[in-house]
């Protein structure tokens, strides 16, 4: 068993006749919490996705766990263990937060403790329980789309800017449950905007631009650059303290 | 021994959530289960034997268009095989049980495995392109029954015999019940009926199932639901073979009660017309709807042309001008357009739907 949980190696990706990803390397190692950061556009979003097989990779592979998934279907990789949490609130809402919930327990049934460990980590969900998600707020409505993916264990979790759009009392909430999640030893790869939250939760990171990787390194050292996050994410560290 | 909640068990939990819609499906449910003996006549069991059918007709439908989110236009194709089925098997074969047995079986394999291979070749692409692909096999399908004379009874369609205890002839009790003769259209009415409730309760156990939901989640989003591990292809065919075999079934209970199948009143595209105005008004994704869609439907249908004739007979003698001409019976289907436009702009999400959003 390697230390890299899931590897990339050369991926290329192509939508219709735009090509996305130039060869795409990177490591998610085991146990821990990677951000992939990158402008508007870079190719996260697509990264993701193809390791989904959302959009299948036109070159390159994708290993997870020591097994190659790049040609595999979505649901063969969603069933091998990974739980994918879409940008922009990916939840069914005109199923209630219990059927929604339901979905994503394959055994048909959710494990009570892990359901009150989920509502120590949501606490809105258990409140709204039967309510269509539909009718949630954005930020319970993203609290929902994690708590899907975690309502069973998983070994990796891929998710897409869970703060995208949140009210910033409502993003620490959200840093607060990513931490009390790495804490159970669960690998996550997450794709955030918000650098303040990628510096508190990033144990590495891989900065994406133009459909490649072009920086690879502990978060910490990168939370410490100045020059280089000007460099490579066009950030001011100032601003987002 | 009976369950907890009895009711609960027989609804599978999806009550009708309006106290409103919950009166109205109980009026028409005692309607239904009473028609011989509170209207008694021809007309009014015929209009009640063909809701029966038609609330399992949509109900199938709406298996496919408001819980898995697929347009097919093949509906009646599936109808038309279950007719046929029955006419086949009664017209070559001698009327009895066994007969007719055959026939519902032979149809229901055939609907369900042309509904697995359209399915499986059509249901990976766009909903449009699926919807058009139906269409075709739909239409080549009624060209089909209408030119295989020998098999079929080309256009002329087949008139047959069915079992002894449901011909009109037959007669149950020597005396009447509640001042009506027990007969063998009777009967067939009650195999109707019931066979429809049953239908409708499995249909109802079908969407509120672990399955049900998978076909909501694929309707909303099926890069979601693939996402979670469901294969989506795999459920979208399962549900259009379900609704294949449901829509079969109907059109086994109208051949039964008609003694007749013709290319008319089985696979008429005018037939998927009026199903698909029955899940619209009634609405969409909710199989309640299915119930006072055919219910309004057909109620319309038979009788808006009769209230029609009274109201322009009774202005006319009331000596008010242009209104009778208007209100005449012959313009029915002027006024019954009229009043799908009307539901469809006050009850976008269909009846249920409104009702539904009103209590909460």
């Amino acid at each position: 068993m390697s230390d890299a949980m899931l590897r990339l190696e050369g991926v290329h990706t192509h939508i219709g006749r735009y090509h996305i990803l130039h060869g795409v390397d990177f490591t998610v190692p085991r146990g821990q919490l990677t951000m992939l950061l990158g402008r508007n556009g870079a190719g996260k979003t697509t990264t993701l996705r193809t390791i989904m097989g959302l959009w299948q990779a036109s070159k390159g592979r994708v290993i997870f766990d020591d097994r190659d998934i790049t040609a595999l279907p979505t649901p063969d990789i969603a069933c091998s263990g990974i739980a994918y949490v879409p940008e922009n609130m990916g939840i069914f809402a005109d199923l209630t937060v219990r059927e929604n919930m339901i979905l994503a327990a394959r055994e048909g049934e959710i494990d009570p403790h892990r359901l009150k460990w989920i509502f120590g980590l949501f606490p809105a969900l258990e409140k709204f329980w039967s309510l269509a998600a539909g009718s949630l707020s954005g930020g319970q409505k993203q609290m929902l789309a994690i708590a899907r993916a975690i309502v069973e264990p998983r070994q990796l979790l891929l998710i897409d800017e869970p703060t995208k759009g949140l009210a910033p009392a409502i993003i620490m909430n959200m840093i607060q449950a990513f931490k009390e999640l790495k804490s159970t030893g669960v690998t996550i790869l997450l794709v955030e905007q918000n650098f303040l939250a990628a510096k508190m939760l990033g144990d590495t990171v891989a900065v994406m631009d133009d459909g490649r990787i072009v920086h690879r390194g502990e978060m910490a050292e990168l939370a410490e650059d100045k020059v280089l996050q000007q460099k490579l994410l066009g950030l001011s560290m100032d601003a987002h303290q | 021994m009976l369950p907890a909640n009895p009711l609960h068990s027989l609804l599978s939990g999806d009550y009708p959530r309006s106290r409103v819609l919950a009166a109205t499906l109980f009026i028409i449910l005692v309607c239904l289960a009473f028609a011989p003996f509170l209207f008694p006549g021809s007309q009014p069991i015929n209009v009640a034997a063909k809701i029966c059918v038609f609330v399992i007709l949509v109900a199938s439908y709406d298996l496919l268009l408001g819980y898995t989110g697929i347009v097919s236009f093949a509906h009646t194709m599936f109808y038309g095989i279950g007719g046929y089925g029955v006419a086949i098997a009664m017209y070559n074969f001698s009327p009895t049980w066994s007969a007719m047995g055959i026939g519902v079986v032979a149809a229901l394999i055939l609907s369900m495995a042309l509904a697995l291979v359209i399915g499986l070749f059509s249901l990976r692409v766009r909903a449009i392109f699926f919807a058009m692909i139906t269409l075709a096999v739909a239409s080549a399908f009624a060209i089909l029954a209408s030119q295989l004379n020998e098999i079929t009874g080309g256009e002329d369609g087949r008139s047959y015999r069915i079992p002894e205890m449901l011909r009109p002839g037959f007669r149950l009790f020597d005396e009447p019940v509640l001042g009506v003769m027990i007969n063998g259209r009777i009967l067939t009415y009650y195999l109707i009926f019931f066979s429809a409730l049953i239908l409708f309760l499995l249909a109802l156990r079908v969407v509120n199932s672990p399955f049900g939901r998978v076909l909501q989640a694929i309707r909303e989003n099926d890069f979601r639901a693939e996402a979670l591990g469901y294969r989506v292809l795999v459920y979208r065919s399962i549900a259009n073979c379900l609704s294949a075999g449901m829509a079969t079934l109907a059109g086994v209970l109208m051949a039964i009660w008609l003694r007749y199948t013709g290319p008319d009143t089985t696979l008429s595209f005018a037939i998927m017309i009026d199903i698909l105005l029955m899940v619209v008004i009634g609405g969409m994704g909710t199989l309640y709807g299915a119930v006072l869609g055919a219910t309004i439907f057909i109620l319309a249908q038979n009788y808006l042309q009769v209230l029609m004739g009274e109201l322009s007979d009774a202005l006319a003698a009331a000596g008010i001008p242009l209104l009778p001409a208007l209100f005449h019976a012959d313009r029915w289907l002027l006024w019954l357009g009229i009043l799908f436009v009307l539901s469809v702009y006050f009850f976008p999400v269909g009846i249920v739907g409104k009702l539904r959003q009103l209590r909460s």
